[in-house]
């Protein structure tokens, strides 16, 4: 109860101070920058206006600032968690709830992921107090191929959660999307194509441009002639357009290559399909979602130079497109020079976004599995910090240690990918978060069950 | 990941391939002619098990760290395997006779136990086909048999042994009626039958549901139940007319109230999915009302806040460790579950409801246990351990058989590579009934299911 009082005041407190970056040494600590580097002990983390000064050993704690001791402790980035849910639903089989799926809305590339963020779902509450500082949201297909317009936020107890809204566009070219578009790939791909193309010809009178002449076919000389108008950018008429000009305009930056485009595909034939959309859109700047069986592919992947926020630990063939999947894949896929995060978490389950820590700690465990490919320590921590920053387009801001970095730090009471590791402080901008949740309130509520003077309900 | 994703939630949600059932602490275990109500024609059990263990060479487990599953651990010392059988744990045993495997830096526990799955019956590839978990047809079905749904050729058998260390597991049927039906409980030995994976003397379990997924399923086809007083109407009644049954002619068949009757019986055990603390205290009255034991409540993730009636009443809580706020009524999910039960002194077995979780039944306890250690509980390993061992083989009924190492058990053993608990252990090889059936150093030692011959990969565990 004493302990009780304690967290209430201070959740009071923060309350009526704004939260203001702090600058703080941290002393003693095993330190982890993200990067891909295993952890250095008695190292020395300092933030300064909220980022990060300096990282390692051999750094001298500047004067000033509180300076905390690490030892014990170990300190890394805040994780990042790439392509999730958090902040669009409170409880996810409550629809009212729930916006991660806006199933009848008569938009689909337009929806805009960073209007609908709610900081205070007790979703980004817990995965905050378990020491996730960063994500990239969007909502999921469910009317159409695309899931909307992704943004990347921060999970800071401050109103604005958007770090940069319209990150990314989302589309989902595997077996989802094939019965979203009409029940077959073909049609999602035939979408796709239409609506790229409908995005390239909108011109900034917001009309769909229309071609004078039909031009002329094109002949590869070994088949029937391709008519240009399914490859080209120009629609016959201004009326044969299927978007929305609101959906075609969400579309814009993605076919001039200024926004990445998310494609969600498992199977090794469908990865190799959305790499060759850059034949006719080579602007694109494609990220492949899931992968299941990137392994198969990984060459052709990594040739390309697309990077894969890869489902971490699938090993079942959960459908007709995952028949390949296995635990080895992201060791396999990296072995090959793909660029991979670990992604995709959300929910309350045994995805939930907290625990990919936990799986990350798995593909070092595979390691020392004969015959398997896992990640080093190293590895695996930056596929859940440095790499998916990276992919979202912070490299070197966010998901790392390095000089500049926003400061999103986490202090762990020990290796952050063992299970039962938690944070004891988490940063971010260099701004002390709080971690009580409707979890720690019920847990405390609930620490006795001794009612012989009041109800459980007056402890609080 | 996303399909996947997405079929659990609805299971969880709605029908139920995430299911709770459960069985309890259960007690005595029962022999295979009294787990038997319904009998065949030829007066024998009806899809009797053929199960037979495969040959096995006497092993001793030399300098491992031992926890057996019953409480107990044992630095530096000797497992003994022979016929089948546990033969002794200890320090200084003699080796005469048996294949020496040196332990040393790793460490033996039973055979992982999952007490809540739904391979077989929601099988992957989780195509439409496939889907056989939930008779979702009439609120209440206790005529059918989970055993008749379960697809020996689940590649999630072979995932579950080599990377979870299962050797056995309860299949159930999934949550969408107030009784779902029948489990079965097998040994996991791949096998071309089901007969051939049924673990022989198991008592049948019977699965049941409380909560939002009957309500949702029935109501929402505009048929009772609707509500949660709807729920307890169509048991309570439900269990009224089976009261009749089991006391009257019990020689004319009916495949529903012969269920039914074993359970008054105490032959059969009950699973209750359940989430909520005060529909569990409701269901415990129901069960006296009615005359029956709830063994155990599954998925149960308000156990903590009732972990005093469940200990008084011996009723198991088969829980997540970290599940929560997928749907309303598991909102007030916490991690510190299973170490709040624990300190009340109530019965813990960690369950996993999932394909992907059955892999991974140790490290979910050792995050549970974590939990409790953070709040100031200090829970020793070798309890622990026991959460995914003995006492899932406790609310199963098979807990004499096996769950644990002692002599005369069944030699169900998983070598570890490290601790168990930790993120960074695998199991290296694994024995059930004394037969090494997954040898992570041996590429021979690894089941593949039909399904996966010839395709890509051919199954993460070659």
């Amino acid at each position: 109860m004493i302990r009780l009082a304690l967290l209430g005041s201070a959740a009071a407190l923060a309350l009526v101070a704004p939260a203001a970056a702090q600058d703080f040494t941290i002393t003693n600590a095993t330190v982890a920058t993200g990067d891909g580097s295993e952890p250095v002990e008695n190292a020395t983390v300092v933030v300064r206006n909220g980022r990060i000064v300096a990282a390692g050993t051999g750094v001298t704690a500047p004067a000033g600032g509180e300076v905390i001791d690490g030892t014990g402790k170990w300190v890394t980035p805040g994780i990042f968690s790439a392509v999730t849910d958090l902040g669009l639903s409170d409880v996810d089989g409550v629809s009212e709830s729930n916006d991660t799926a806006a199933g009848n809305s008569p938009f689909s590339a337009a929806l805009d992921a960073s209007t609908a963020l709610n900081p205070n779902s007790q979703d980004v509450l817990v995965a905050r107090a378990d020491g996730i500082t960063r994500a990239s949201v969007s909502t999921r297909p469910s009317a159409s191929i695309f899931g909307g317009q992704g943004a990347v936020i921060d999970l800071g107890a401050d109103p604005d959660m958007v770090t940069r809204p319209r990150a990314f566009q989302l589309v989902d070219l595997g077996e989802t999307g094939a019965r979203i578009s009409g029940g077959s790939r073909t049609s999602a791909h035939a979408l796709l194509r239409n609506a790229l193309r409908e995005a390239q010809s909108y011109g900034d009178r917001a009309a769909i441009g229309a071609a004078t002449a039909r031009p002329s076919d094109t002949s590869f000389g070994d088949d029937v002639p391709l008519d240009p108008r399914l490859s080209g950018r120009d629609s016959e008429r201004a009326g044969d357009v299927l978007l929305t000009r609101f959906d075609a305009a969400a579309l814009v930056p993605v076919v001039r290559g200024e926004q990445p485009l998310y494609v969600v595909a498992e199977r090794a034939s469908d990865i190799r399909e959305a790499i060759r959309l850059k034949r006719d859109f080579p602007r694109l700047d494609l990220v492949i979602l899931g992968a299941s069986e990137g392994w198969l592919v990984a060459n052709e992947i990594a040739a390309a130079n697309v990077p894969v926020i890869a489902d971490p630990l699938d090993d079942l063939p959960t459908g007709f497109d995952q028949l390949a999947a296995t635990q080895s894949n992201i060791g396999r896929m990296r072995d090959a020079g793909v660029t991979v995060a670990i992604g995709r978490m959300s929910g309350g389950t045994g995805e939930q976004p907290r625990n990919a820590r936990q799986y990350a700690g798995n593909l070092v465990a595979l390691s020392r599995v004969p015959g398997a490919t896992g990640l080093t320590w190293g590895e695996a921590l930056a596929t859940i910090t440095s790499i998916p920053a990276r992919i979202s387009g912070f490299g070197g801001r966010l998901g790392t240690l390095s000089q500049n970095a926003a400061a999103d730090v986490v202090i762990w009471d020990g290796d952050p990918l063992e299970v039962g590791t938690v944070p004891e402080a988490v940063f971010i901008d260099g701004v002390r978060q709080p971690t009580d949740t409707h979890q720690s309130g019920l847990r405390e509520r609930y620490r006795d069950l001794n009612e012989a003077d009041l109800p459980q309900a007056y402890d609080w | 990941m996303r399909t996947r994703t997405l079929i659990a939630t609805a299971c969880a949600l709605a029908l139920g391939a995430c299911t709770g059932m459960d069985s309890g602490t259960g007690g005595e275990t029962r022999s295979a002619s009294a787990a038997s109500p319904s009998v065949g024609a030829d007066g024998g059990t009806p899809y009797a098990s053929t199960y037979q263990r495969y040959p096995g060479r006497p092993t001793a487990l030399v300098g491992a760290t031992v926890f057996d599953g019953a409480g107990n651990r044992f630095d530096n010392a000797t497992v003994l395997l022979r016929d089948g059988e546990v033969v002794e744990v200890g320090t200084g045993l003699s080796t005469d006779g048996y294949d020496v495997i040196d332990g040393t830096g790793k460490f033996v526990t039973p055979g992982v136990i999952d007490i809540h799955s739904h391979l077989g019956d929601y099988p992957t590839p989780s195509v439409q086909a496939h889907s056989d978990g939930n008779e979702a047809t009439s609120p209440t079905t206790p005529e059918v048999w989970a055993e008749h749904s379960v697809w020996p050729q689940d590649p999630g058998f072979s995932r579950a042994l080599a990377n979870g260390g299962v050797t056995a597991l309860q299949i159930l049927p999934g949550s969408a009626n107030l009784t779902g039906g029948r489990s079965v409980t097998l040994k996991n030995v791949a096998s071309r039958t089901v007969q051939g994976m049924k673990f022989p003397g198991a008592p049948y379990g019977m699965k049941m549901a409380c909560g939002e997924n009957p309500k949702r399923v029935y109501g929402s086809r505009g048929r009772m139940p609707s509500t949660r007083m709807g729920n307890f109407a169509v048991n309570r009644q439900m269990w009224l007319d089976a009261r009749a049954y089991a006391a009257g002619d019990r020689s004319k068949r009916d495949l529903a109230k012969e269920t039914l009757a074993g359970v008054l019986d105490g032959d059969i055990l009950i699973h209750n999915h359940c989430y909520r603390a005060d529909e569990m205290a409701l269901v415990m009255d129901m069960a006296k009302e009615m005359g029956y034991k709830v063994t155990a409540f599954h998925h149960a993730v308000e156990s903590y806040k009732i972990a005093d009636l469940l200990r008084e009443n011996d009723v198991c809580s088969a829980i997540w460790a970290d599940w929560y706020g997928f749907k309303m009524e598991s909102y007030d999910g916490i991690r510190e579950n299973a170490a709040l039960l624990w300190k009340s002194g109530a019965c813990v077995v960690i369950h996993s409801d999932d394909e992907n979780g059955i892999q991974r039944l140790n490290q979910e306890a050792a995050k549970a246990q974590a939990a409790g250690r953070r709040m100031g509980l200090d829970i020793p390993d070798a309890d622990v351990v026991g959460w995914f061992t003995l006492n899932a083989a406790k609310a199963m009924g098979i807990d004499k058989m096996t769950g644990s190492l002692e002599p005369g058990k069944m030699a169900d053993v998983v070598l570890w590579n490290g601790d168990p608990l930790s993120v960074y252990s695998r199991p290296e090889k694994v024995w059930i009934d004394g037969a090494l059936l997954y040898d992570a150093l041996d590429r021979s030692r690894r089941p593949v299911s039909d399904f996966e011959l010839g395709q890509p990969g051919a199954g993460d565990v070659k």
